[in-house]
């Protein structure tokens, strides 16, 4: 056996170069699947530590103002294991040097006592001193923003009034690992902040004395969650309660869920393309190094090895092929995860990682690894197993090409006798043909897959923010007030347009179906805020009924004409009934709209708005800035324009690790099937092509031959990797449809293009590789051997 | 000597047929034949006669459609796959017309390659010195020329001390000078050693060097001849 190992080296140190192309593609695959596993698991691990390790709650609920002696009775709800009650309260904030206001949310902090859940990771400093309405925590993110130490301050108008604040300790909080401002698309640390206060401070400064409007409960292991939530929606409906709801629903789990998601995704599309490519590129080394063998094979077989000795050493050969791949792909793989474990960590401001090293996912490439590779070289080794010792002795027949091309048609006659060679060589092989057409095509789907995402995030952004929500900020009353309240707003400067609204909390029932979901009234004929038509174009709000974006449509199965159940969670908290009169398009959130006057009519109590979207001149944008940050009658402002800005900024900064990584998989695998095609074709044909070199053609002449064959290929495979592109964009959308966002998908003519200028100059470079070869072509050498 | 050596090969009423589609091409049509312990046998007749398929069958590569092929006491028509590559491994040697050296072995790696999987091997270098190549040990294939590469062919044939040497036109490939080289290493291995030594041909001139010549011709053994006026290799020449 040892001679035989020998000549596994040699043939493998020979075939390197084609060896190591296949092993590279594996190696992508492998990379993939240890990245995304490796980073799936790692995040959920380390969500998981956090959760439980600082307590973070199950059951969430808002009230207006519940005494505090409620909380025993919400105690003592079947399944409920703890109870936290506090105050939050949404800010303005004044921050020295920053022109445009934040926002903010102030949390109360237990005085006496550690919060039972919800617990802050302390990065710094200490807890406010029960009592002092100075003193706050803020979160590490924000603070870093504005290069706060502790002891900075800054100003918050907190009801009503400004006051000013000092820094005595910075933390994390679980609740806030995805810490999502008002309006906003994405975390903008600068203009969003979590402050914690002492309860008895917050109390004191909101009336709140001896009462809360936030609850976080955890639940007994095994407990009815569904039933908890109605118990606790009935006890603290008649103070405002707004409607409880479980994790799914938590603003920064859910997203947190929706980036596991794209995890997962990855790690079950990504591998699979790449080990088909790979098992192809075996199946086509692999049956032209037997094909070539097959006389070392028979005499294997005649000196006495056994057919399976003879078949485990093409098994070898293809499993150390297989190995290496996934010897690089784990470390690149390994090597990449703890990148993006780390920069999910920055992102989603974790205050430790857990770095997960399943030696199951290392064991699981292997095994697919070794799978595809042998599935890709079963046919090969099948005819090893099965080739007579006898027949291997003997020279295969010539294969047999067919008149695909009639040399009578005038076309093919202009054609030169070499391009036809080149297209007969192709036609004689169609499968072949067809397959590796189909290999690199997938380079042309991930570049396409890549890249889509700008094209259709850009359209995205465009329908929602240039054609249906066009104001430039949503300003919002810290309390509901009467329609004349918008004119004090409207006479702001630089307030070019304005658009009061109400929004009122509620939860929408269909047949079993039910959601929590708010009402937008809007005025009739708004023109800020305005509502597209499945085709995009803008639509008269109806004067009565709901208007229902498509995904709640899907979501509690509703058409138009049917009849749902509204139940308010606030002012009348009236139950009643309206028909769906109106479906539109939107990619943001759970929207559900409706005229002003018809939803001041349903809701009852008279006619109320709670915010305004104005559109601003932006030459008066600072003194605008400046009177909001002073206006005490504003709880929070939306600057949409500057989250929308945010939101380019973090997709970018996203896409583009992402997008990297995709191109050099691209390449790798146009060139993976390029270069060996090519290689398996200067083999087949190398003593044709010396035959032509000998009768006297030029070097550049005889790469024709092999140039027609492989330039159809790769230009086939253009068209079908588009298709396949777009198949996989559209898949992988919809697996990344959730009730946060959908993306339309949109693919540009230029991701095409630019797809297909990547693999065919990765092509053409692998290509010239092997030409270089033929230039090198030992003539007599070749013709003096026996085919 | 033939008179009263044992018999090694004994085939009897042996017929190959080879089906490719419709076409059926009878290979060989019921041949008797028997080879004798330590003899030097030259198998001869013209391209396509069915020689090559004959050996092929004694030596364990194929099996006939019809009759009987013993080797000693083991029956080898009828055997399984196991059977014969275990016989191939144990008794035989082979030397084929393209050598069919491993090109990626050196000389002493392609010796080896059998010598691993036999019972009492020579050491590699031993049997590359019975045919004059021990200045050529670490050669490659492509480094060798033509009669090199057959020679150690041979080499790799008599290091596992076959009982039996198989040797399918060793010669063909090689002009005469090299091809009488290559013959002087066979009949001095089938002196030295005693192997019983089947070599096939077409030409007829090589006949003068056996003890015995089956003329084989459209797939029966046409003739029988006994050749009394043995000559050394060096002695003929084409
Ligand atoms: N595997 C095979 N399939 C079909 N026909 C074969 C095969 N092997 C040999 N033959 C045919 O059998 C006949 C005898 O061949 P062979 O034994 O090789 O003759 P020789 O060695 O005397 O030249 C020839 O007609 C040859 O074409
Ligand atoms: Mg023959």
């Amino acid at each position: 056996m040892r001679t035989l190992d020998r000549k596994l080296w040699r043939d493998l140190s020979r075939l390197w170069s084609q060896a190591l192309a296949i092993a590279l593609v594996q190696a992508c695959g492998v990379a993939t699947l240890v990245l995304a596993v490796g980073s799936f698991q790692s995040l959920l691990e380390t969500r998981t530590a956090y959760y439980e390790r600082y307590r973070f709650a199950e059951v969430f609920a808002q009230a207006t103002r519940a005494p505090q002696q409620l909380t025993a009775q919400i105690g003592a709800i079947a399944g409920v294991a703890t109870v936290e009650a506090r105050i939050v309260q949404p800010v303005l904030l004044d921050i020295a040097g920053m022109r445009e206001p934040a926002t903010g949310q102030v949390l109360s902090l237990p005085d006496h006592r550690q919060p039972v859940l919800n617990r802050l990771f302390m990065r710094q400093g200490r807890t406010p001193q029960p009592g002092r309405s100075d003193e706050v925590i803020v979160n590490e993110s924000f603070a870093q923003a504005h290069g706060f130490q502790l002891g900075a301050r800054f100003s918050a108008i907190m009801n009503g009034s400004k006051r000013e604040l000092q820094i005595v300790g910075i933390a994390l909080s679980p609740e806030f690992v995805y810490a999502l401002g008002p309006g906003d698309l994405v975390p903008d640390a600068r203009r969003f902040g979590l402050i914690w206060m002492s309860e008895s401070a917050l109390a004191g400064l909101y009336d709140l004395e001896g009462a809360f409007n936030d609850l976080s409960l955890r639940l007994l292991r095994g407990a009815n969650q569904t039933a908890v939530i109605e118990q606790l929606d009935q006890l603290i409906a008649p103070y405002g309660g707004a409607g409880a709801h479980a994790r799914d629903e938590h603003p920064s789990h859910a997203f947190l869920d929706s980036e596991l998601e794209q995890l997962r995704a990855m790690s079950r599309v990504i591998p699979p393309i790449f080990l088909l490519v790979s098992a192809f590129l075996v199946n086509i080394v692999l049956s032209r190094l037997v094909a070539l063998e097959r006389e070392q094979i028979g005499l294997l077989k005649a000196v006495g090895y056994g057919r399976w000795e003879v078949t485990s050493h093409y098994l070898k050969l293809i499993a150390m092929i297989a190995l290496l791949g996934v010897l690089i792909g784990a470390a690149v793989g390994t090597w990449l995860g703890q990148g993006l474990t780390r920069l999910y960590a920055d992102f989603f401001h974790f205050p430790f990682l857990l770095f997960q090293r399943d030696p199951l996912v290392y064991l699981l490439a292997v095994g697919v690894s070794l799978l595809a590779a042998f599935a890709g070289g079963a046919g090969a080794l099948a005819s090893v197993l099965n080739l007579p010792p006898a027949v291997a002795m003997r020279p295969p027949a010539p294969p047999i090409y067919r008149r695909w091309i009639s040399g009578r048609l005038a076309a093919v006659r202009a054609l030169s006798q070499l391009t036809i060679m080149g297209f007969r060589h192709l036609l004689r092989w169609p499968l072949r043909s067809f397959l590796t057409a189909l290999g690199a095509s997938f380079a042309v789907a991930l570049l396409v897959l890549a890249i889509f995402s700008f094209d259709s995030i850009d359209y995205m952004i465009e329908v929602s923010f240039d054609r249906a929500e066009r104001q430039d900020a949503t300003l919002h009353f810290f309390q509901e007030a009467p329609p004349a309240a918008a004119q004090a707003l409207a006479q702001l400067p630089g307030v070019l347009q304005l658009e009061p609204a109400r929004t009122m909390a509620a939860r929408l029932r269909h047949g079993h179906r039910s959601r929590l979901i708010a009402i937008q009234g809007r005025p009739a004929g708004a023109d800020l805020g305005r509502l597209l038509d499945l085709d995009h174009q803008p639509l008269r709000l109806p004067e009565t009924g709901l208007a229902i974006s498509e995904h709640v449509a899907k979501l509690l199965a509703l058409r138009r004409g049917d009849l749902v159940q509204v139940e308010f969670l606030e002012g009348q908290r009236r139950v009643v009934e309206t028909p769906v009169t109106e479906v539109f398009q939107s990619y943001f959130g759970l929207v559900v709209a409706m005229d002003q006057a018809a939803l001041d009519q349903l809701a009852g109590g008279g006619p109320r708005i709670d915010s305004a979207r104005v559109l601003i001149d932006d030459a008066q944008l600072d003194a605008l800035y400046q009177r909001i940050k002073n206006l005490p009658v504003i709880g929070t402002v939306a600057l949409q324009r500057l989250a929308v800005a945010q939101f380019r900024a973090t997709i970018r900064e996203n896409i583009a690790m992402s997008v990297a990584i995709y191109v050099s998989f691209s390449v790798i695998i146009a060139f993976g099937i390029v270069y060996n095609s090519a290689r398996i074709q200067l083999s087949l044909h190398g003593r044709e092509l010396a035959s032509l070199r000998v009768l006297g053609f030029q070097v550049g002449e005889v790469a024709r031959v092999l140039m027609t064959e492989l330039g159809l290929i790769v230009l086939l495979a253009q068209p079908l990797g588009w298709l396949l592109g777009y198949g996989f964009a559209w898949g992988m959308l919809k697996g990344f449809e959730s009730d946060l966002y959908r993306i339309p998908l949109v693919v540009a003519p230029s991701t095409f293009a630019i797809a297909s200028i990547v693999v065919l100059s990765a092509s053409a470079v692998s290509a010239l590789i092997v030409l270089r070869r033929l230039g090198r072509l030992d003539l007599i050498a070749v013709l003096k051997t026996r085919e | 000597m033939t008179d009263r050596a044992q018999p090694v090969f004994v085939a009897r009423g042996v017929t190959k047929v080879y089906r490719s589609g419709e076409v059926e091409v009878h290979a060989l049509r019921g041949v008797d034949a028997t080879l004798y312990e330590g003899e030097l046998a030259v198998i001869l007749g013209p391209s396509g006669g069915g020689k090559s398929t004959l050996l092929n069958i004694l030596g364990g590569l194929d099996s006939p459609t019809a009759g009987h092929v013993r080797f000693r006491d083991h029956q080898l028509s009828g055997a399984t796959e196991r059977e014969l590559t275990r016989f191939r491994r144990d008794h035989v040697g082979f030397v084929f017309q393209f050598y069919n050296l491993i090109p990626s072995l050196t000389a002493r790696e392609n010796v080896a390659l059998v010598t691993e999987i036999s019972a009492d091997p020579m050491a590699p270098e031993e049997a590359l010195a019975m045919v004059d190549l021990d200045h050529r040990l670490d050669h490659f294939p492509a480094q060798l020329s033509g009669g090199e590469q057959q020679r150690v062919a041979i080499a790799r044939a008599i290091a596992k001390r076959p009982e039996v040497l198989l040797c399918d036109e060793p010669t063909g490939a090689l002009d005469s000078k090299t091809g009488i080289k290559v013959l002087e290493a066979l009949t001095a291995v089938n002196e030295q050693l005693g192997t019983t030594t089947a070599i096939i041909t077409h030409n007829v001139e090589i006949r003068r060097i056996a003890h015995r010549v089956l003329h084989v011709a459209d797939g029966v053994i046409a003739r029988l001849e006994v050749n009394p006026t043995r000559v050394k290799a060096s002695e003929i020449s084409w």
